[in-house]
């Protein structure tokens, strides 16, 4: 008896999610109305790398309000989140949901590569347009020599910044060798220190030791021992700041005092509070932006956003999120329409579009073509060092 | 040198194992449970820690001791809500039940406050590192050895010496002769599930303290790393968790400083396999025959 009573709430239940679903979808079909364009947003909210996430939802916040106030031909942008837990799965699943449940016309997300890549396909087969402000690696928009025309990226790609990191290290820091940390769980780290060595090495320079670990470590000890040993004059370190912020802890206390020097991956307020600011002296990073760059649309900017997040200063991950909107909202306002082919094609013709991380032109692999800032860390802030073109 | 220095590595490594697996062999002794939600126990003790630091304001050792207490109520509950109905029930049930308790207490916490990690204040004990011919060693891995080899010391008095220690001791031999001489069964389990909880709770702190970051999942490798320590030194031997411990770091440091970093997480489970296979009893524990 009981136990067909427990079946038939159950299948209550069930019918009773099946009618909701079936309205939800009802209801939601069709680009909405016509006086909204639908964006989604696939971000790491909450997870390992939350930090990321939460920095480039705040830059598209910023550019929403700033595009809404006049709209784009009579029309209001509504973003639609979507939270992936930092996790590569839940980034997939989230993709499919907010194409087909949500009916977006354009994505903007996932801020790191791995979780990028992991929407690729997604995209390329509904023909939705991608744009990732912060994935670097540069597979996300073309693989094995196939451009996936869809995806877009408003930031620089890893060859690039390693290539920018080997040549500070050889011209300015003047270190002849170096050892190299690897995340051999992340194809970002890789990807950066390969482009690291091959121009260390043409620089003159030359890898003597080579470690690796994998995420979610927490001991180093042994390795940074092992590299302690081998007396390199510098160390390249790609990798995510959870990691980073404890290796160059454990470094420090092992006495290595030598210059440190890692990507965009590093820029995260946290990096500071799990390795402490006095063992972050003499370490470097490559990134996108920096708001102690006098260029008056970078300055506007940082004004606009400390004005809504009460006083608190944009990192690159909110530059690049600001500019990821822009960059969006000027090819719907370019294509006319908000049907995701015309979009496409419109993104892939930007060109010279001026934003707060540079301007704008893509290469044929879709790659943006725009300058790197170096910073470095004193007193655990971030000092804007130099801008390297490419 | 470097040798010397991995060495020193390995056994502040060795030292949280160890601490850990002082828990774990511990319930394992007295009830037979591999208790695999241990290492979730010591998460929750460094979040409680943490939350006593910097919300409270407590210093380190208070912040210690709040952990331990939160943590062996916290255990306790597990043992009353989750494993006590299942006492008769075969041991696969219980252990099921376990890795079930385990994976609730991880995605609670990510449920209540999110998955990103969380940096322990800097200098909270402020101990300098101590150099002996070009040997670091830090301050901080002295006090953790300090703790885990008094802490069991104290483990094995409580065992050995006390009243409690004694109603362990004879639960773990035969649980119904035990009840028959007047022992009351299900408070010397919840006993034993208090002191190795605050153990585990004692671990979460140190851990926070030594290696800064926290996050809700910190907890499994950690724990299955201590389970392999238990089972490497001998299961439900106190003395022998300790070992297992300290040796389990040695081995992943030299793992590490043979280049092959990669494979440290791998090699600990080969030591678990090999121990399983040539010694189940572990290095301490003596071969019993089973009586037919």
């Amino acid at each position: 008896m009981r136990k067909k009573k427990l079946a038939g709430i159950f299948m209550s239940l069930m019918v009773a999610a099946g009618v909701m679903a079936g309205c939800n979808s009802s209801s939601t079909s069709g680009d909405g109305d016509d006086k909204t364009i639908k964006i989604g947003a696939n971000l790491e909210l909450s997870g390992g790398v939350a930090s990321y996430g939460q920095s480039v939802e705040e830059g598209i916040q910023l550019a929403l309000e700033e595009i809404n106030k006049e709209g784009i031909d009579g029309k209001k942008l509504k973003l639609v989140k979507f939270d992936n837990k930092s996790d590569a799965a839940e980034a997939t699943s989230g993709t499919t949901k907010l194409i087909s449940q949500d009916k977006v016309v354009a994505i903007i997300g996932a801020a790191t590569s791995t979780n990028t890549l992991a929407q690729v396909q997604i995209a390329q087969k509904n023909k939705i347009p991608l744009i990732t402000p912060t994935g670097t690696n540069p597979t996300i928009t073309n693989k094995d020599g196939v451009l996936s025309d869809f995806v877009f990226r408003t930031c620089f790609i890893d060859p690039f910044q390693g290539t920018v990191a080997a040549n500070f290290a050889s011209n300015e820091l003047k270190v002849k060798n170096a050892a190299v940390i690897i995340d051999s769980s992340s194809d970002y780290a890789k990807g950066l220190a390969a482009a690291f060595q091959t121009a260390f090495e043409s620089n003159g320079g030359k890898v003597i030791k080579e470690e690796a670990y994998i995420a979610k470590d927490t001991d180093f000890n042994a390795i940074l021992t092992n590299i302690k040993s081998a007396n390199p004059e510098f160390i390249f370190l790609p990798g995510y700041y959870e990691e980073v912020g404890l290796i160059i802890k454990q470094a420090r206390a092992l006495g290595i005092e030598v210059p440190i020097m890692g990507g965009d991956g590093w820029d995260s307020p946290t990096l500071v509070e799990i390795a402490g600011a006095d063992p972050l002296n003499n370490t470097f990073i490559t990134n996108h932006y920096s708001s102690g760059d006098s260029d008056p649309k970078v300055q506007d900017f940082v004004k606009a956003f400390e004005a809504k997040y009460k006083g608190k200063s944009p990192d690159a991950f909110n530059a690049l999120g600001y500019d990821s909107l822009y960059f969006l909202a000027d090819a719907i306002k370019r294509a006319g329409s908000a049907d995701p082919e015309k979009i496409q094609k419109a993104l892939a013709e930007t060109d010279g579009l001026s934003l707060v991380s540079g301007k704008m032109k893509l290469d044929k692999n879709h790659d943006p073509i725009k300058a790197a800032v170096i910073l470095e860390y004193k007193g655990g802030k971030q000092e804007f060092n130099t801008k390297v073109n490419p | 040198m470097e040798f010397v220095q991995q060495l020193v590595n390995g056994v502040s490594l060795g030292s949280i194992y160890a601490l850990i697996a002082l828990g774990y062999t511990m319930v394992y002794g007295i009830v037979k449970l591999i208790n695999f939600a241990h290492g979730d126990v010591f998460m929750i003790g460094a979040f409680i820690g943490f939350y006593s630091i910097t919300f409270l304001h407590l210093n380190f050792f208070l912040a210690l001791i709040i952990s331990m207490v939160f943590c062996a109520i916290f255990g306790v509950l597990i043992e009353r809500i989750a494993y006590k109905p299942l006492r008769n029930a075969t041991r696969i049930a219980a252990l099921i039940t376990a890795i079930g308790v385990s994976l609730l207490i991880e995605y609670g916490v990510i449920y209540f406050r999110g998955a990103q990690p969380e940096a322990y204040p800097s200098g909270l004990v402020p101990i300098k590192a101590i150099e002996i011919l070009g040997v670091k060693i830090s301050g901080q891995s002295l006090l953790i050895l300090g703790i885990s080899l008094s802490l069991m010391v104290l483990l094995q008095f409580i065992v050995h010496k006390t009243k409690i220690g004694k109603a362990m001791r004879a639960v773990s031999h035969d649980m119904d002769a035990a009840k028959l001489m007047g022992i009351n069964v299900n408070n010397t389990i919840s006993a034993t599930f208090a002191i190795g909880s605050a153990l585990a709770g004692a671990a979460g702190v140190i851990f926070g303290m030594y290696y800064t970051k926290i996050e809700p999942l910190m907890g499994i490798i950690p724990g299955l790393k201590a389970f392999v320590a238990a089972v490497l030194g001998g299961i439900g031997i106190i003395p022998g968790a300790m070992v297992g411990g300290l040796l389990l770091g040695v081995i992943e440091s030299l793992v590490s400083a043979l280049g092959f970093s990669l494979w440290r997480d791998g090699v600990a489970f080969v030591v678990l396999i090999l121990i399983l296979i040539f010694r189940p009893s572990g290095l301490f524990g003596k071969n019993v025959r089973e009586k037919v």
